[in-house]
Formats: structure tokens, C-alpha cells, sequence
């Protein structure tokens, strides 16, 4: 057992530890998107669980830090916050928020992160840019909304451990990068499309059941 | 490492030595011909083929030997022809007409046709030699010393050259000693970021596992750089000697080399080159005579630029998409299939074998004290001798572009240099002076990177540069971190505006501060740097941005939407048609006194007209803003 200080508390952890998991079971809450505690390593791609460490000039990723001894750690300097909110206004300028239609709207990950950083889901400085659809998705009982999809590849996650392989993948590249399935031919049907599982990882709702009609 | 020392061992080099010196003392004319990509893609194989058939027109014979390139671009088709009792001569620029009249004049009749040579490669009574020009003795060679020299194809070459014996020597000494020489040569990695060579291979030797790794890194994604194909072009066996050195240094036996699909020459030449190392004993399954043995492959890498970065490439070589991941763990730690894995670029490996050769201390007097040795650069863009120049670090940046590469052409003057390829920064003239290593540069606010530089003349926008090299990242980019993938995208949509002349006062406070978090947000070295090209011009060029927002206007001229072209009826001679037949649009017409005008709404400001007016007139006139433009409505019919 270790003890570190977060934002002036003192708190207990395992030696190498996951920072970020640490914080949000102390219920001293990170933003973050990208990271499950089930996963062996994080991906460190949504850029919002940003920290200051006493002896690192620049914020860092918490989901990437192993906790040690004596750990001084801030949550909530300017320069954290800056980085915050400026993610968060990135993935804003590309998602489509018609909240009022969407099913997590109330439990949106991404209302919430606003709400806490201060930033308007419409960012006033970001241009809006919608995304093009990319490859149809083909996936015979799940849709995907490419226009709310925050790529933080829960969904590609909770599939592969639910089913050893998983069946979605990040397609495309770069600014085009989506979620797709496999080919129907490489879906198993009994095990694909009947645990929901990437469903209910996916904190904005791009990931739905289509509708039988 | 064990001590291997041993006389069956001796025995097998001074007999690959001997070998490879008799093959190569034929008492026959030799005519190299450069042959790696860039002297192909001039012409090479014409000039090849010229020289055979005229050989047998004539009936006379000499050996034609496919070399590599000594990176004078601007000097290709290059070929040395060594004919008993000469010196061997450096031909620039070898026409099939020119191979021709060589053979005739040359090999036939002993002329070797003064005005076509540019020197000789070694010192004599008949000729100036080449290192009596600057672009030849400022360089300083390590690297790339036996580029265009030898016959790539051909082990016994390199092994003539002393080429091997790096290796042998280390093969007595421990990975305690290898690493000690290592380190003194001070080598830092040529791949980019400058880390100490000998550290990394003392992490990977220290790190305990039954497997290790060694790759190197051959991907080379930076579209101006172009010396490592180069260097696995024109001598792999220098390449592999300091990956066989890496690896009896840590204690690897086997070893990837990620070479680009877009590199076929370089693939074939480097697959040659392990079959026939193979088929020495030298590689294989045993390491020259040793029990050791040391397997490498040859990797072909999709291509993509951020596949260069370490963790992307130990990605893509398990099969998976190519994107980086968050460090720590580096590879050292953790690489290949999980396994110790040090990841050196294709220079640095290449440095490797002098330096055992010479000494750590030999490498380390070299250059500057703080990044010794030397960098290779591809210098493109606006100079008179383009190509690859491998020059001794603190060099400064003035004698590279204007010494050794003949500076700014025509009449032209300086204006920026961009360094260390598209994740590099812009310095203008100010910098000249400043020493090339990775410190100095990186403090100038732009990087060693690839070592790739472009110099720019008055006639580049910095505007457009930025946008240009900002164009080429965001589409690199692999899209997994939120910075990097939307971030780069809103860069470039902003620079797109400005250069349309659809820029806004508070762009320049939106550029600066979105570059100073995707700077510090980005997952990895291509979203960290990528701004790097914007923050430079806007420190230094803010000028510029400021004309194009405010006024309308691009100072160089080069923004089409900023420009326009009209006709100085002063100047326009009367009754000459000349500009008319020129433009794709008709936009040109008569006016008043059978003068020309141009319509400003059909024009496409394509710039034929300027081409077509003849000197003497010089009535085309280019301007910025385009209101500048006089406005003449066309005659009625
Ligand atoms: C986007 C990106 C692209 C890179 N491309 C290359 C490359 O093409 N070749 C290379 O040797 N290193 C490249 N690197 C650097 C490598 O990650 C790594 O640092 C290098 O291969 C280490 O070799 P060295 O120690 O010999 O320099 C790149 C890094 C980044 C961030
Ligand atoms: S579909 Fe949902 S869970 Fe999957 S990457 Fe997109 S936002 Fe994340
Ligand atoms: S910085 Fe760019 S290239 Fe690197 S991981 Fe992030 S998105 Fe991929």
C-alpha cells in the first residue's frame, strides 16, 4: 500500500495502480471517455483524464500513470483544464448534437463533461465539421451513428472480451477513422448482436439496435 | 558474449578479404553508372544502355558496374569511368548522346573529353579532383563514404572496402566493451528524436529475457527525405554489419528490417544482400564462424508515416493497424511481441561499423561535442545543387545551403529553410548561422527529424508552406487521439480560409493557441510536432499572415485567389498576338489601339500569358490584391 495526495487529499492505493482508476473509486472525478478498468492497457486516445504531477512540467494522462509513494497530484490546474476543455471542443466541433433525439440524452458522458468544464456543446471557436458516414455499416443488428461516435473504442473493447476476438474494429484513417463490423460473413450470429455488450459501453448512442422494420 | 577469437575464425575473414581485393583489381575499364532509384528515374538505364551498345558498335570492352548514389541529384545520370592510366573520372549529367561520344573519345581514343567531366575521385596530374570543390570537401563522409562507390549488389565489394571487419573486431570484445565504444562515440539516433544510441542498447541488453530484438527502422515516411532508400540502395551490407553489431551487443538473434512497399529497390537489394551474407557465413545460423546465430528479415511496411513511430511499427509488424501507443512501456522494455526490442533508424545503424572500426573517441571528435558525427540531409527546393549531403555536425545551416549547395538560383533571393521534414519548423534568414544538431535546431524552434530541408526563395508563401506541410500531417494522422485527429483538421481548415483570403482577424489567436494544445494533447511524436510548421511561420512570418488577413494580400505572389495578372498597355506591343493562343480560357482579348487586355472574370490565373509575352514586352504584370489589377471591360463588337 502506497499513499498519494489528490488535489490536497490523502489517499490510500496499491503500488502501481492506475492513477485515473484510483481517483474515480476515491470518487475524485477525471474526465475521461477512453478507459474501462477492465482493460490491460489503456489506450490514452480521448486525451481528457489529463493531471499535474508535482515533478512533470506538463499535464499528463492519468489513465497512463502507475501510482507510487508520495505522489502529489492536481486535478484542476489552468493548464489541465485548458487541455480539457479544448478536447472536449474538439469532439464537440465533430459530433452531431441533437440531443433531444438521441437515447443518452440526461446520461450523456458528453453533456456531463460540459457541464463540468464550462463548455457550450455548440463550441463558439470550432467550426462545425460534419463526418462523411465512411464504409456503409453493415452489421445486420446494430447501427452506428457516425455523426455522434467519439471513437474512444469502448465498444471494440467490451467486445473482445466478451467474446475472446472482437468483432468491431476501427476502420478508415486519421479525421475518416470509424467504428466497423466485420463482414456479416465473419459475425457469429448467435454470439453477435445477442450480448449488447458494445451497446452498453457506448457513452453517446452511436451504437443502437436497428429497428426490426 | 564470449571470446571467439580463434583461427579457423581469422582465417575465414583474410580469405573473404582476399577474395573480394582480387576481384576487384581487373586490369579492365570501369564505367559506374549510379543506378539507385533517383539515378534511374534520370535516365540511368538509357545511359546504361548507350554505353553497351556503342561498346559493341566499336568493339571494345570495359565492365559496367550498377553502383548506388552519391546523392549529387543534380548531377544525374553521375558515372566514373576508371580506364588504366587515368584516374577515374566523375561524369555529371550522362546523356545517352554523351555516353556515345565517351566511348569513342574516351575508351577508343584515350580522350577523356574535358568539357563533359566534372573531376577526378582521386588525386593526379591530368585533372582537379572533386574534393577541390566545396559541395565535395565540406561534406564529411562516414555514412555515406562508399555510397556510389561499390557495386551494392556485391558483397565481396564491401568486404574489399574493410567493409565487416566492425563486426569482426567485435566478435572478441564483450557487449560490455561494445556498448563502452558506444557510448564514447557519443552516437544519437539519426530516426528523429537524437536519443543516445549506446544508452538504448545498454536498456535493452539489461533487459533480462531469452528473446530480444533488433529492427531497423527503414520506414522513412517523410515525403522530402530520401537517404535511408538511398543507403539500402546503395550499400546494404553497412546497414546490416551495424544490425549484427547491435545485436551481439544485447544479446539478440534475430532482427527485422521495416522497409517501405514503396522501396522495391531497396527491398531487392537488401534481400540480396542477406542471402548473400547468408551464404559467407557471415549471417544466418551462425554470426562469422561464432555459435551465435543471427537471422534478419526483411519486413514491407504499408507505407503510412506514422508507421515510422516505434510503437506503430512493432503494431503493424503483429499484423495490427498501425498506431502508436502510450509510453511507457518503451520498446527497449517492452517491443516485439512483448519481447526486449531497440528500434535504431537506417543511418544510425550505418554509423555503427565505422565506429567500431575507428573508435568511439575517432566518431566522437567529429562534429559537435553535444550530437557528434554527422547528419545527412536532402536539401530540395530552391538551390542550385539539390541532393543528399552528409555534412559533420555545427555545421551552420549557411555553409550547408549556400556552400556546399550552390544557394538560391537565379537571381532569387533567400527566404526561409523548412528542416526536419514536415514535423520540422521554418527558419528564415536570421538562423542562417545556426550550427546543425539536434539542440541547436530543435532550439531554433525546428528539428532534425527526417533530415529532410526545403529552401524557400521570395517567391514562397510561408502561408501556403505551413498549409502545405499541415496538409500532408492531418492526413497522416492515424486518428486515434482527439488532438491530433479533429485538432490538425481545424489547423488546416483555418490555413485553408487564409489562404483564400477568407481569413479573420481572431484566426491568428485561434492558430496559436489550438497549436499549443495539440502540441502538448497528441498521444504521439506526429500530433506533438505537427503544429511545428504553423508556430515557426507565425513567430517568424507573422507578416505575412497578417497581409493576407487584413489586406487581402500575399506578398509572394502565390496564392491564386490573392492574385491576379493583367496587361501593362504601356508596355503591350501593338498587334502582337502573342499571350492570346496561350490561354485555356480566351480570357484574353483586344482593346483600345490592338492592345490586349485580360477579362478578370474568366481568368484562371494558370500564368501562361506571362510565359507567352515575349522578355522583350514584359507587359504581363502579377499583382496582390487582385483590386490592384486595372479592371477593362471588353470592346462591343
Ligand atoms: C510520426 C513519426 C514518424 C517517424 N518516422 C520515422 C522513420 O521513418 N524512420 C525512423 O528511423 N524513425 C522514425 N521515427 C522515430 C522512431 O519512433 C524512433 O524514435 C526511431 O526509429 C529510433 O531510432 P534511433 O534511435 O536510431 O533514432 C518517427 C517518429 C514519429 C513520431
Ligand atoms: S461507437 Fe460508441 S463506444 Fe464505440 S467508439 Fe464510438 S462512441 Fe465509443
Ligand atoms: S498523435 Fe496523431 S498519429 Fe499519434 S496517436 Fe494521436 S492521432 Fe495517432
Amino acid at each position: 500500500m502506497v499513499w498519494l495526495v489528490v488535489d490536497g487529499k490523502k489517499i490510500e492505493a496499491q503500488e502501481g495502480e492506475n492513477l485515473l482508476q484510483v481517483c474515480l473509486r476515491n470518487e475524485i472525478y477525471i474526465p475521461n471517455l477512453c478507459y474501462l478498468n477492465t482493460m490491460e492497457k489503456p489506450h490514452a486516445s480521448c486525451r481528457l483524464c489529463f493531471v499535474e504531477l508535482a515533478d512533470k512540467p506538463k499535464p499528463v494522462p492519468s489513465c497512463t500513470i502507475p501510482v507510487k509513494e508520495g505522489m502529489i497530484v492536481r486535478t484542476d490546474t489552468p493548464p489541465v483544464r485548458r487541455l480539457q476543455q479544448t478536447a472536449l471542443r474538439l469532439l464537440l466541433s465533430v459530433h452531431r448534437a441533437e440531443c433531444r433525439k438521441c437515447p443518452s440524452n440526461r446520461r450523456c458522458d458528453l453533456q456531463k463533461l460540459a457541464r463540468l468544464l464550462g463548455v457550450r456543446l455548440r463550441p463558439r471557436r470550432f467550426k462545425h465539421i460534419d463526418r462523411d458516414a465512411g464504409p456503409a455499416h453493415t452489421h445486420p443488428l446494430i447501427e452506428y451513428v457516425t455523426a455522434r461516435c467519439v471513437l474512444c473504442g469502448r465498444c471494440i473493447h467490451v467486445c473482445e472480451r466478451q467474446h475472446g476476438k472482437s468483432f468491431l474494429t476501427f476502420a478508415m484513417r486519421g479525421f475518416d477513422t470509424v467504428i466497423a463490423s466485420l463482414p456479416s460473413a465473419a459475425l457469429d450470429p448467435l454470439q453477435c448482436g445477442a450480448c449488447h455488450a458494445c451497446i452498453d459501453a457506448c457513452p453517446v448512442s452511436a451504437l443502437l439496435l436497428r429497428d426490426p422494420a | 558474449m564470449s571470446k571467439n577469437s580463434n583461427l579457423a575464425l581469422d582465417d575465414l575473414f583474410s580469405r573473404l578479404q582476399s577474395e573480394a581485393r582480387n576481384r576487384m583489381e581487373g586490369r579492365e575499364t570501369v564505367i559506374s553508372i549510379g543506378m539507385a532509384t533517383c539515378g534511374i528515374a534520370a535516365g540511368a538505364e538509357e545511359t546504361k544502355a548507350a554505353f553497351l551498345k556503342e561498346m559493341e558498335e566499336v568493339g571494345i570492352e570495359a565492365k559496367v558496374v550498377p553502383v548506388g548514389c552519391i546523392g549529387h541529384c543534380y548531377a544525374e545520370p553521375f558515372v566514373v569511368i576508371h580506364k588504366p592510366g587515368f584516374p577515374p573520372i566523375a561524369y555529371p549529367n550522362v546523356t545517352p548522346g554523351k555516353a556515345k561520344v565517351l566511348v569513342r573519345s574516351f575508351l577508343l581514343e584515350g580522350d577523356p573529353v574535358f568539357e563533359f567531366v566534372l573531376g577526378a575521385t582521386e588525386a593526379n596530374d591530368l585533372l582537379p579532383v572533386l574534393t577541390d570543390y566545396p559541395r565535395f570537401h565540406l561534406e564529411e563522409r562516414v555514412v555515406m563514404d562508399l555510397c556510389g562507390r561499390i557495386d551494392p549488389a556485391s558483397i565481396h565489394d564491401y568486404i574489399g572496402k574493410g567493409g565487416y571487419t566492425g563486426l569482426y573486431q567485435t566478435l572478441t570484445m564483450t557487449s560490455e566493451d561494445i556498448i563502452r565504444e558506444v557510448l564514447e562515440s557519443g552516437l544519437r539516433g539519426r530516426g528523429g528524436a537524437g536519443f543516445p544510441t549506446g544508452l538504448k542498447w545498454q536498456y535493452g541488453r539489461d533487459s533480462v529475457s531469452p528473446e530480444k530484438t533488433v529492427i531497423c527502422n527503414a520506414d522513412e515516411g517523410d515525403p522530402g527525405a530520401y537517404m535511408d532508400r538511398t543507403l539500402l540502395e546503395s550499400n546494404p551490407h553497412q546497414v546490416l554489419e551495424g544490425l549484427a553489431i547491435c545485436a551481439l551487443a544485447i544479446g539478440a538473434e534475430d532482427a527485422v528490417i521495416y522497409v517501405r512497399a514503396e522501396y522495391p529497390l531497396a527491398v531487392s537489394m537488401m534481400t540480396k544482400a542477406i542471402q548473400d551474407a547468408e551464404d559467407l557465413g557471415i549471417l544466418g545460423s551462425s554470426l562469422l564462424g561464432t555459435p551465435h546465430p543471427f537471422r534478419v528479415r526483411v519486413f514491407q511496411g504499408s507505407g503510412a508515416f506514422v508507421c515510422g513511430e516505434e510503437t506503430a511499427l512493432i503494431q503493424s509488424l503483429e499484423g495490427r493497424r498501425g498506431m502508436p501507443q502510450h509510453r511507457p512501456p518503451y520498446p527497449v522494455q517492452s517491443g516485439l511481441w512483448g519481447r526486449p526490442t531497440v528500434i535504431n533508424n537506417v543511418k544510425t545503424l550505418a554509423s555503427i561499423p565505422p565506429i567500431l572500426r575507428h573508435g568511439g573517441k575517432w566518431y566522437r571528435k567529429i562534429g559537435s561535442p553535444i550530437s557528434p558525427g554527422t547528419a545527412i540531409f536532402s536539401v530540395v527546393g530552391k538551390v542550385v545543387h539539390p541532393g543528399l549531403v552528409e555534412i559533420a555536425t555545427g555545421t551552420t545551416l549557411r555553409t550547408l545551403i549556400f556552400d556546399i549547395c550552390g544557394g538560391v538560383p537565379k537571381q532569387r533571393s533567400f527566404k526561409a529553410v523548412q528542416i526536419g521534414g514536415p514535423s520540422g519548423g521554418c527558419l528564415p534568414e536570421a538562423f542562417l548561422d545556426t550550427p546543425v544538431d539536434f539542440d541547436s535546431l530543435t532550439k531554433a524552434g525546428a528539428m532534425m527529424g527526417s533530415g529532410g530541408m526545403v529552401v524557400m526563395d521570395d517567391e514562397s508563401c510561408m502561408v501556403n508552406v505551413a498549409r502545405y506541410f499541415l496538409e500532408f500531417t492531418q492526413k497522416e494522422s492515424c486518428g486515434k487521439c482527439t488532438f491530433c485527429r479533429i485538432g490538425t483538421r481545424h489547423l488546416l481548415d483555418t490555413l485553408d480560409r487564409i489562404t483564400r483570403g477568407e481569413g479573420r482577424p481572431q484566426d491568428l489567436d485561434f492558430l496559436e493557441l489550438l497549436c499549443a494544445d495539440v502540441k502538448d494533447g497528441s498521444l504521439c511524436g506526429l500530433g506533438k510536432t505537427a503544429p511545428n510548421p504553423i508556430i515557426t511561420s507565425l513567430k517568424y512570418f507573422r507578416d505575412e499572415y497578417e497581409a493576407h488577413i487584413h489586406e487581402k494580400r500575399c506578398p509572394a505572389l502565390m496564392c491564386r485567389p490573392l492574385t491576379a495578372f493583367y496587361i501593362d498597355l504601356e508596355r503591350c506591343a501593338r498587334g502582337c498576338e502573342a499571350c492570346v493562343g496561350s490561354c485555356p480560357v480566351e480570357a484574353i482579348f483586344t482593346t483600345k489601339g490592338r492592345k490586349k487586355a485580360i477579362d478578370q472574370d474568366t481568368c484562371v490565373k494558370c500564368g501562361e500569358c506571362v510565359s507567352a509575352c515575349p522578355t522583350e514586352y514584359d507587359a504581363v504584370k502579377k499583382v496582390s490584391p487582385p483590386s490592384l489589377a486595372p479592371r477593362i471591360e471588353r470592346l462591343k463588337e
